[in-house]
């Protein structure tokens, strides 16, 4: 064994590597029941078969970690803004080479196996921001600051969103969450989730009476502002908060009309209303829901569920792994897997906080932060809390990208996490 | 500030997380909708329809089977035919039909199967069985049409027909759910008197389906599936070979003939002519073929032997002998000479007592038999006289059966019927405003008495038996040709007429066939046949020749009663028959001799003789005796001196 590699064996964090492990191998028993067929009755080894892939990806992922042990812990601090460069180099190539996948042309082909760089411009992404500020004097409170870092994190996003792949773009909002706890000030997550509420609200409320609510807010908080607050600058500040939010409902209908393509549509719409578009839009929302809700408490049993069986669920080995765990393990299956993906995010963010580096702090929230996104709205969309959005579960959907990008994401983490005692002071 | 935010980062993936386990424990504990809904996604119920029950003839030949076909039927709810030129290409059917079908299940039930299109053969369901799966909503379930091996009995065999609206309102009514829309129901004869025993019991086979719709296999392997159970076999008393020997004979004639076995009371044979073939009324073609069959002016959907309603003429003095005999009103050596009688006679030569009577079906003898029961009962007045006297005689007749249902296993038995002083009473206006001279047409079987074959046949097997019969049935067993009938087709019922008067009256049979009304052509060489011939009066066209009897006469096996509508003198036309299928019957074969004869007798043409158009046939309404309004003055007159209807006609067409 490679001195380098011993010694982060002994340092590595093993909770959050058996937190991994635990989900990678529940994810590959469901990719194989995902796509089990009675008849034919593939064993779970068969590399024709999905879950045949996957162990190949499974076991490649492995080869990828060591790899990522035994380089030296400074090299990705060091090489942070030139992967984040080749990350967007791959990105601006797949516009031009790539490869149409469900109409997603982010794929790069590579015999049997596909590659998607969108999955591994989070990793690039996440070094550039821990890089970027854990650089001195770099203050997200300084508007400058900020900018640098919208750029940072909004060039790849455009790029992916220019290869038709919304979802992935989406997960770039979970920077947001790391930016918040490197002092991005609280009104950027703020705007953005009042917007989201607005645009839900305007969509499922007639607009009157979220101008009457928004009115009565400001009213409300205009007389009971703190005798210190009250000048005319914070009233001012609260009326035009006001216009901003009437003036997102007023969008919202032309954003959801005019830039929002068709299946995009239809999709937040069912959200709200699964059975107006059975055979359509609503068919994943309603399959995915009768297949979760008939596991009961402890499912159907291993290969028993016949939603999934029979194919009921679109897309079941990947965005919609979830339904497999809920159909044929029940709740107490659901319980385990969100479980284990909760556990896994507060270790990160337990971890990230014992950093003595800004980088591995930075990057660790980061690392968090995916995840929580793609936990959201993966899960969140499986039991219609969420729109359909085409974003795989960390380590359990079917696909080599996702989990190798996961893993890198995850591995960079505990690697720089093992030589945290190394570093001697606090950037 | 900064390490608040530490928690409220925390505090958000916590929070989701319990959304989202709140959201689960909902869905999959709390809500049990959705295992219902999954359950409709992939589980499918399929009813499987079993073989109804098939029949048998007394010597274990095959009579009724079943062909395998596949129905289609339709959930609408669930349906879904995108294409719909395609889908009626493939059915072989026209937009109009597809609408009408489809809109017909629709307001059925939406979520319910309903029939849409029957028995498809194997061959065409294996053609389009692929191609139905792009259309979602259809599914095939088994099921078989009646087919039979002879074109024989239908009327007694029933036929099988979808379930009308009517019965399975009447099903709602008493609460049962068994029968669904487009179910098959026996109609009539055995198939609806033996429905239940026939139809077996429905199964149901759960299969699992994938999203295309595709047969994946059984659910939890078939663990919860209830198996078909097939309809039980019925075994029926009816000889094949006979039957189908008196249904040869019956070419070319209207009319009906029962022959029982008089020890069991079993039915050796029934016919009822003319009829149709059965196969007709089974399988697609029903509609057309019923139709047409129902239109028919010689109405061969009635069964004669039971629904046929005759006057019994001469071979009712069987009776009246038996009961004056009884009653003691003469005695086997009383004479009377035929003057100050209504009625005449045919030349027949000087006789002596009972025996003579009946062997040369004097007319005048059993006018004064009736007159001297009606007339010397000690009353005040002739009137008194007839109303205790006919009184009296009615209880002895009704033993016989007569103006009753015998409780035959066959549906749609008709009562006939036996005037008695409370419808005497009624015609005349009023009691004791009637006497024997306005009722005498009753003493030679005709008058107001309507009869129908079965109950003929059965008063051969009664005066076989000397004074008892078993009702007669066509069902000798079930499930197992070793079974035992019904309860009620065991037990024997006595006439009240003692053994020893039944002598001189058998002897007066043996008599008639030997040397007296019978034609000598119709004798059987080696057996004695017993029998009473009659001539049915009948208000169209000729008169209907009626023959009873039995052999041989000891011990006898067979009991016969054949109606030959409109063809005269009874010794000519039903005598013939019935030795026919005696001879059959007892011998298996026809003496050589005899071969010519037979020949003549099934060619000839009886039809011919029906005046057209015919009345139309109803069904015997229950009360009919009650209801219909006879006047006094047509009821008044001797009846037997005009030709009164007594073709197969309802008692209320006899004006």
């Amino acid at each position: 064994m490679p001195p380098r590699l011993d010694q982060v064996t002994n340092r590595i964090d093993w909770t959050t590597v058996l937190l991994f492990s635990a989900c990678v191998f529940f994810g590959w028993l469901n990719v194989y029941a995902a796509v089990y067929n009675p008849e034919t009755h593939p064993s779970i080894f068969d590399f024709a078969n999905s879950s045949g892939k996957q162990l190949i990806w499974i076991g490649t992922t492995v080869l990828l970690i060591i790899a990522i042990l035994v380089i030296d812990y400074r090299f990705y601090d060091t090489f942070a803004f030139f992967i984040y460069g080749f990350v967007l180099l791959l990105l601006v190539a797949v516009l031009f080479i790539g490869t149409d996948i469900k109409g997603s042309h982010s794929w790069f082909k590579i015999g049997a196996f596909s590659l998607q760089p969108a999955e591994f411009a989070k990793m690039g992404t996440t070094l550039a921001l821990a890089r970027y500020l854990s650089s001195p004097g770099v203050n997200l409170l300084k508007f400058k600051d900020q900018l640098n870092v919208g750029f940072i994190v909004g060039v790849p996003a455009l790029l992916i969103l220019a290869s038709n792949e919304t979802g992935s773009t989406l997960v770039f909002a979970a920077f947001l969450i790391l930016l918040y706890r490197e002092g991005l000030p609280g009104i950027y997550p703020l705007i953005v989730v009042v917007a989201a509420v607005l645009f839900v609200l305007a969509l499922t409320v007639p607009p009157l009476y979220i101008f009457i609510g928004i009115v009565a807010l400001g009213v409300l908080i205009g007389l009971n502002l703190p005798r210190y607050a009250q000048h005319t600058r914070n009233y001012l500040l609260i009326g035009s908060f006001g216009l901003a939010m009437v003036g997102v409902v007023l969008a919202t209908s032309f954003v959801f009309n005019n830039v929002l393509q068709p299946h995009q549509q239809s999709r937040i719409k069912v959200l709200f209303n699964p059975e107006a578009d059975y055979r359509g839009a609503g068919w994943n929302v309603i399959q995915s829901k009768i297949a979760i809700g008939s596991g009961g408490v402890f499912g159907k049993g291993y290969l028993q569920g016949t939603q999934t069986k029979f194919d009921f669920v679109p897309e079941q080995s990947t965005d919609f792994i979830f339904c497999t765990v809920g159909e044929e393990h029940g709740f107490f299956g659901s319980l385990i897997v969100v479980g284990l993906l909760l556990g896994l995010m507060m270790r990160l963010v337990y971890l990230a906080e014992k950093q003595r580096s800004r980088f591995a702090r930075v990057y660790g929230y980061g690392v968090a932060s995916i995840l929580f996104f793609h936990f959201m709205v993966n899960l969140g969309m499986t039991i219609g809390l969420m729109p359909v959005i085409g974003i795989p579960l960390p380590f359990f959907s079917y696909g080599g990208s996702s989990l190798w990008s996961f893993s890198i994401l995850l591995f960079i983490f505990l690697k720089l996490d093992a030589h945290r005692s190394q570093i001697l002071s606090r950037a | 500030m900064e390490d608040n935010r530490k928690y409220i980062i925390q505090g958000l993936f916590v929070v989701t997380a319990v959304i989202f386990l709140v959201k689960l424990f909902y869905l999959q504990i709390i809500d049990e909708g959705y295992e219902s809904a999954a359950a409709n996604n992939a589980i499918e119920e399929v009813v499987q329809i079993p073989y109804r029950g098939q029949m048998y003839d007394r010597n274990g030949q095959l009579i009724v089977y079943n062909t395998p076909v596949y129905d289609l039927y339709i959930t609408p709810k669930k349906a879904r035919v995108a294409d719909t030129l395609r889908f009626c290409n493939l059915l072989g059917i026209n937009r109009h039909t597809f609408d009408s079908l489809s809109g017909a299940a629709r307001s059925y039930s939406k979520v319910k199967p309903s029939l849409f299109l029957r028995q498809l053969s194997i061959e065409d369901f294996a053609r389009i069985q692929d191609s139905m799966v792009d259309f979602p909503g259809f599914t095939f379930e088994t099921s078989s049409f009646r087919t039979y091996t002879s074109a024989s009995m239908a009327n007694t065999l029933g036929y099988v027909a979808e379930i009308s609206p009517k019965q399975l309102q009447a099903q709602e009514e008493l609460g049962e759910t068994y029968y669904r829309q487009g179910d098959y129901i026996g109609k009539s004869g055995l198939e609806k008197q033996y429905e239940d025993i026939l139809r077996g019991e429905r199964g149901v086979k759960y299969i699992l389906k994938d999203v295309k719709g595709v047969v994946k296999g059984s659910w939890r392997n078939g663990e919860k599936d209830i198996a078909p159970i097939a309809g039980k076999a019925v075994y029926t008393s009816i000889d094949l070979e006979i039957q189908q020997y008196a249904d040869s004979l019956f070419q070319h004639k209207s009319g009906s003939l029962v022959a029982i076995e008089p020890s069991t009371g079993e039915i050796l044979t029934i016919v009822s002519a003319p009829s149709y073939d059965p196969k007709l009324l089974s399988g697609r073609a029903y509609s057309k073929n019923y139709g047409r069959l129902a239109m028919d002016p010689l109405k061969p959907l009635i069964n004669r032997a039971l629904q046929g309603f005759y006057r019994p003429g001469s071979t009712f003095k069987l009776i009246q002998a038996l009961v004056a005999l009884q009653e003691g009103v003469i005695d086997p050596s009383t004479y009377y000479s035929h003057g100050g009688a209504p009625m005449k006679c045919h030349n027949h030569p000087v006789f002596s007592g009972v025996h003579g009577a009946i062997q040369n079906s004097c007319n005048p003898y059993f006018y004064f038999v009736f007159r001297k029961f009606l007339n010397e009962n000690n009353q005040s007045t002739p009137f008194k006289n007839a109303a205790v006297g006919l009184k009296k005689w009615g209880e002895y007749v009704a033993r016989f059966g007569i103006g009753q249902k015998l409780g035959v296993d066959l549906p749609y038995e008709a009562k006939g019927k036996l005037p008695d002083v409370a419808y005497y009473n009624k015609v005349y206006g009023g009691e004791n405003t009637w006497k024997f001279s306005n009722i005498y047409s009753l003493s030679i079987g005709e008058g107001e008495l309507l009869i129908s074959p079965i109950k003929i046949a059965n008063l051969a097997a009664t005066i076989a038996n000397r004074g008892w019969y078993i009702t007669p049935h066509v069902v000798r067993a079930v499930g197992s040709p070793k079974g035992q009938p019904l309860p009620e087709f065991r037990t024997k019922h006595e006439v009240g007429v003692d053994r020893r008067h039944f002598d001189p009256v058998v002897e007066g049979m043996q008599g008639a066939v030997d040397r007296g009304t019978v034609s000598g052509r119709a004798r059987i060489p080696d057996i004695v046949v017993c029998g009473k011939t009659g001539t049915s009066q009948n208000k169209r066209g000729e008169d209907n020749s009626i023959f009873i009897c039995f052999a041989p006469r000891d011990n006898p096996k067979i009991a016969v009663a054949c109606i030959v509508d409109n063809a005269g003198f009874g010794g000519r036309a039903a005598a013939p028959i019935a030795t026919f299928v005696i001879e059959k019957y007892l011998k298996r074969i026809i003496a050589p001799g005899r071969k010519a004869y037979e020949k003549e007798v099934m060619e000839k043409d009886y039809i011919q003789n029906i005046p057209k158009p015919l009345p139309p046939i109803v069904k015997p309404r229950k009360d009919s005796t009650k209801t219909v309004p006879v006047s006094p003055k047509s009821a008044a007159k001797p009846l037997i001196a005009e030709k009164t209807g007594s073709r197969p006609v309802p008692s209320d067409n006899q004006q």
